[in-house]
């Protein structure tokens, strides 16, 4: 036998904790909310702002000051100059706002001012984008858009699979759907209608009785505002990049919570009554316990590879994976499983014989 | 079980031999020439980001072509009523593309409307108000049918120009297409010089031929005061410390000739050095200048492009023979990309940049090297994890992981897929995920052990009881890949690619080799030997 880092017969008493969780839980969520109405929304990167960025990379020793002061006469709008990468990168971003100038205008003035007040120390233009107010609106809407379809298919395959109601999963997709069209005629903003989009379905899960999903879907939703929260906490920026890390995030998060589920379900079967509902819960988690810690162990270990030796473009990203992989184990354990508790598991009595069949 | 273990080996195998087939030939250095024909020819390709090169968005202003096609409509409504003898005054298109303009006198309301019904099929009458004094104004617009049609062709006009123009400007393997919402997306990889790029590809080169109208003052005509029929242009003057002077010219707004009679522009070299461009007419276009110069000798005829003029020469004499010069203080890469886009046609419609993102070749180099040393070093801290955790099973695990990571990198190039940087991080980010379905397995099979079941009897079910589990799990993640790659662009759609493949790979990987693996152990050892778990 290998090594073992929870002994098999581990029995932590997750669920009678469940009070300090969900306390910690609306903690981190309203620290997060907090920082983000304060700081008046999430910090967005140019693909969702607009603007221009442009990444220098100086052949020897960098010095941010006399780049900045070199960088004094360019007339560029709300332009910011800040070291990008690991120290001894000697690289830098420039940022602009600005919508006035174009690309190639802005690369030209800074190329030239660089090379007249700094003409010691040789540079190059490593990489530029720009991203026109039209096509940050988009992606943003995009992003958004993305974020919500992920959240509803899984909870509609969540549903399905767990409790055998696709005819309910379906009626909560239309009704949503139909929620959604009504709410886009009163044309409402983007952010507002997934917002309410994510209540609706929420609400949906709830008064279907699809508890399975609802826990699920508060997982990861606790998931996704925790990580969003601490990113604005961390003054670091929205960008594609991040959302993609989100919809891992979610991705990650559901595979760990349906681990669990699935042992709960498991673990129902065969027991009748609910008296001890709470205490299977309870052994569900425990029992899947080291395969959890495990998992988020290796992928932490490789994430947190790419954190370090990743380089600057992808920093951010990995970062956004690290607290995520924290937070959805954590929201496995302490509030999908809590949740489904809560709102109490379907007695799989009318399920049809997969599991028997899986296990000739 | 035993034909079916060897059925399941020899599939494994197969497998595996196509994966390094198609693996092998994006490490060019194992490749033998012997090799080289047998094996596909596809490489991974690497996205824009790890490969350098200029990622643009262009945005088509249709509403300037439904614009120009109304003028040019309004230019022959007037030349044919005026044929029919009806008295149509002054058309002009109106901010939202829709051609106005007045009949004098009522009672030609009839004849006017049967030659637009005959005629100008096109367009429909949107409204028409009595005016008094005799008059009628029209307000006339594009059918709708033949707006979307307009526009779809200004569309595919203006990806034929850019696919035109670069292919002369010299990059390989670019990518141009149609997007929704009148957008082209441009790819040009390793590319060099992406401000020349941008300017080869920005400019309208709309070339139009326009008489100067000497008797116009010009200073009145910069307060705003013009003769009927004239417009005031700019000539663009480039001076000695490069800036550049704008002098005021008062031109004939009648266009006299337009760039699209242009065969051929080349580069050319005057006396004292200095680079010019010639350009060829067609015959058409060639009849159309000889009769212009010839009936405005010693008037002055000014070259307009996008809106700017270049030059304004005196006419000497008639010129025959179709050619014409474009002079003006170029530098020989100016004169040369001008003749590029001369040469490769004007764009129906300016374009605008919506988005661009350039890499430079040595930071994707970068990114590459630091996306491959934190796979490798993740994937090592995983494969030793795995031994020591749980022992011979763990190199079960291990061979399961690097046959993973072959199958993604065979998947990305047998698909056709491209690599990107979040796609190097979707790799790694596996690696950590794909040892996951082993471990439910493993975890599973140590739980029916301490139950007391035989290892074979423990295998099974640990097999049978994470199938569902590992399924279940793998799935949402794959929606979450999917909905990714729906939405999104570029870097963020490999990542959803390489994720999506390696989740796949994983489950195949952990549910049918690595199971190989236990059958073929299991079946040399008695039955009830211990299980190194």
């Amino acid at each position: 036998m290998g090594l073992r880092i929870i002994p098999p017969d581990t029995n932590i008493n997750f669920i009678g904790v469940r009070k300090y969780a969900y306390a910690f839980s609306i903690i981190l969520i309203l620290v997060g909310l907090i920082s983000l109405v304060v700081k008046g929304g999430p910090r967005l990167g140019i693909d969702f702002a607009g603007g221009t960025i442009i990444q220098i990379e100086f052949d020897k020793g960098l010095d941010i000051d006399r780049v900045k002061s070199a960088l004094n006469d360019v007339p560029l709008s709300g332009l910011t100059i800040q070291r990008f990468g690991q120290d001894d990168e000697n690289t830098v971003l420039l940022r602009t706002s600005t919508e006035e100038a174009n690309p190639e205008q802005i690369r030209a003035m800074v190329s030239e001012a660089l090379a007249s007040n700094m003409a010691d120390t040789p540079f190059t233009v490593q990489r530029l984008e720009m991203v026109g107010p039209k096509v940050g609106a988009d992606l943003r809407g995009k992003a958004l858009e993305a974020l919500f379809y992920a959240v509803l298919l899984i909870a509609i395959y969540i549903s399905g699979r767990f409790e055998q109601r696709w005819m309910t999963s379906a009626i909560m997709a239309g009704g949503l759907a139909g929620t959604i069209y009504v709410l886009q005629l009163m044309s409402l903003p983007t952010t507002y209608l997934i917002v309410a989009a994510m209540l609706i379905t929420l609400a949906l899960c709830w008064y279907l009785k699809l508890n399975y999903a609802l826990g699920a879907v508060v997982a990861l939703t606790h998931d996704v505002i925790v990580t969003v929260g601490i990113f604005s906490l961390l003054n670091k920026e929205f960008d594609l990049t991040i959302i993609a890390a989100l919809l891992t995030i979610v991705g990650y998060s559901l595979n760990d919570t349906i681990i669990v589920f699935d042992r709960i379900r498991e673990n129902l079967r065969g027991k009748s009554g609910k008296s001890s509902l709470s205490r299977l819960v309870n052994k569900s988690i425990n029992e899947t316990l080291s395969r959890t810690i495990l998992t988020s162990g290796t992928t932490l270990m490789v994430v947190f590879c790419l954190f370090l030796f990743g380089g600057g473009v992808i920093h951010d990203f990995a970062f956004a994976l690290l607290v995520g992989i924290f937070v959805g184990t954590y929201s496995s354990i302490y509030v999908a499983s809590p949740i489904l508790l809560g709102f109490g598991p379907t007695l799989p009595d009318s399920e049809p014989e997969d599991r028997e069949r899986a296990a000739v | 079980m035993n034909r079916s273990l060897r059925w399941r080996i020899v599939l494994t195998v197969c497998v595996a031999l196509l994966a390094i087939a198609y693996v092998l030939p994006t490490f060019p250095s194992l490749v033998t020439d012997g090799l080289k024909r047998i094996l596909p020819e596809r490489q991974i390709s690497l996205g824009l980001d790890l490969k350098g090169g200029m990622h643009l968005t262009l945005g088509v202003d249709v509403k300037k072509a439904v614009a120009n096609s109304m003028a040019q409509t309004g230019r022959n409504l007037r030349d044919e009523a005026r044929e029919q003898k009806i008295a149509v005054f002054r058309p002009e298109v109106t901010p939202e593309g829709m051609l106005t303009f007045a009949l004098l006198k009522k009672d030609q309301q009839k004849q006017l409307e049967d030659l637009l019904a005959a005629s100008f099929r096109q367009v429909q009458i949107v409204n028409r108000a009595d005016e008094g004094n005799d008059r009628m104004v029209y307000s006339l617009a594009l059918k709708p049918e033949d707006q979307t049609n307009l526009e779809k062709l200004t569309i595919e006009q203006a990806v034929k120009t850019i696919r035109n123009r670069i292919d002369q400007f010299g990059v390989s393997e670019p990518d141009i297409r149609r997007q929704q919402d009148n957008r082209i997306q441009v790819q040009l990889p390793g590319l060099d010089d992406p401000e020349r790029a941008i300017q080869i590809i920005g400019k309208t080169a709309h070339l139009e031929f326009m008489l100067v109208d000497d008797t116009a003052d010009v200073s009145k005509a910069v307060q705003g005061v013009l003769p009927p029929g004239d417009a005031l242009y700019f000539l663009h003057k480039k001076l000695a410390d490069g800036t550049i002077s704008k002098q005021p010219m008062v031109l004939k707004s009648e266009v006299v000739l337009t760039g699209e009679y242009i065969t051929d522009a080349r580069t050319q070299f005057d006396s004292y050095g200095q680079p010019y461009v010639s350009l060829n007419f067609s015959d058409r276009g060639a009849k159309i200048f000889e009769r212009i110069t010839a009936e405005n000798v010693k008037k002055r005829l000014a070259i307009v492009l996008d809106g700017a003029i270049y030059s304004a020469p005196v006419i000497q004499e008639k010129i025959g023979g179709g050619r014409a010069s474009i002079s003006g203080q170029f530098t020989t890469d100016e004169a040369h990309d001008l003749a590029l886009v001369l040469r490769a046609g004007s764009l129906p419609a300016p374009v605008e940049i919506l988005e661009e993102r350039t890499i430079g070749p040595s930071l994707g180099q970068e990114s590459i090297d630091k996306g491959v040393l934190s796979a490798l070093i993740g994937g090592a801290l995983i494969l030793v994890f795995m031994i020591v955790y749980y022992g011979f099973a763990g190199i079960i695990a291990d061979i399961a992981l690097i046959f993973n990571i072959l199958l993604i990198m065979a998947g990305l190039a047998g698909f056709g897929a491209t690599l990107t940087l979040p796609g190097i991080a979707g790799i790694i980010l596996t690696i950590g995920m794909a040892v996951d379905a082993n471990v439910l397995i493993f975890e599973r099979i140590r739980e029916e052990l301490r139950k007391g079941f035989s290892p074979r009897a423990a295998v099974d079910e640990g097999y049978s009881r994470a199938t569902l589990t590992i399924l279940d799990a793998n799935v949402t993640t794959i929606i979450a890949a999917v909905v990714l790659y729906q939405f999104g662009t570029g870097p963020i759609r490999g990542f959803a690619v390489t994720l999506t493949l390696g989740i796949l790979a994983s489950m195949f990987t952990a549910l049918f080799v690595s199971r190989i693996l236990f059958d073929y152990w299991l079946k040399k050892r008695p039955a009830n030997a211990a299980l190194s778990i």
